[in-house]
């Protein structure tokens, strides 16, 4: 499975700059070996979706997350309205996600979509952090497992990422 | 929902879905709720769809124009921006980072002046 000719290699990109920079290459994220797999046991439309992005989403009240690997994460209801979530991040352009927070963190397309039967619903909570955590260690460890246990315990029947 | 391919095809997803625009927009474009409607579902189609783990899709996405190809990390406009030259990647502070003063004001009434060290601790509230 090739990437499209125009996709922009990000792997590449950041070692180009660490490269120019004279640091050693950043360590991404490889796994070998089977990939994991649950199969869908039902229609989409008869899903609960739950979903976690990592475009570093807080909501007003909620602590900023800061810039130094931190690896905590926001529970966000997902009735809160826009204009009560906030972004934070050191690593991507914000300008479009302040002013459209469904960019990054699709409650609203979600809630059109359960509203047209497309899905079957949407978990009470969603799970934000922020990207650009250098450890993946504490990912994997921590942060994951975590992230997991409780969308099991929300009863979801898929998750969607939205990295950024 | 992915805009990175690379990074995605590295870390081995179940089912990924390719977005082709710049970072900053894995669910599409601002103020655009029937587009935005129309690539999370075609998204989550892939989970009906896609059959062979490790499979991304490409969901066909066009940002219209290609400029941002250019400078896809916006390096060159940080860096014209704070006028530096070299790492012109954001300072990692190790303090909440607030959108706005207000919203550092009201954290901190909530959650007390102890608030940077129980963010480290990965409390969730």
């Amino acid at each position: 499975m090739n990437a499209p000719p125009q996709a922009v290699d990000y792997i590449q990109v950041t070692r180009d700059t660490y490269d120019t920079l004279g640091y050693p290459p950043y360590a991404w994220v490889h796994n070998e070996g089977p990939v994991p797999w649950a199969p869908m046991t039902k229609p989409l439309a008869d899903c609960t979706v739950g979903l976690i992005a990592s475009g570093g989403i807080y909501r007003a009240g909620q602590i900023a997350f800061h810039f130094k690997d931190d690896h905590s994460y926001r529970v966000i209801g997902t009735d809160t309205p826009a204009e009560d979530l906030r972004v934070t991040h050191f690593a991507y352009d914000l300008t479009d996600a302040r002013q459209d927070v469904n960019v990054v963190f699709p409650l609203e397309p979600l809630h059109r979509l359960v509203e047209q039967g497309v899905i079957g619903g949407l978990a009470p909570e969603a799970y934000t952090f922020m990207g650009g955590i250098y450890s993946a260690r504490r990912v994997r460890e921590e942060l994951a497992p975590t992230l997991r246990d409780r969308m099991v315990a929300q009863g979801v029947d898929v998750v969607l990422l939205v990295p950024v | 929902m992915t805009s990175a391919w690379s990074i995605t095809a590295s870390a081995a997803v179940p089912r990924g879905a390719f977005v082709d625009f710049p970072l900053g927009h894995t669910t599409g474009k601002p103020h655009d709720p029937d587009g935005q409607r129309a690539l999370v579902e075609a998204g989550l189609r892939c989970l009906e769809t896609v059959t062979t783990p490790g499979t991304i899709v490409d969901l066909g996405a066009s940002w219209g124009d290609d400029a941002w190809r250019a400078d896809p990390m916006r390096t060159k406009v940080r860096n014209s921006a704070s006028g530096r030259t070299g790492d012109s990647r954001t300072e990692r502070h190790d303090t909440p980072q607030y959108q706005t003063d207000d919203d550092r004001l009201l954290a901190e009434e909530r959650h007390g002046s102890e608030i940077a060290c129980r963010a480290c601790a990965g409390f969730d509230d």
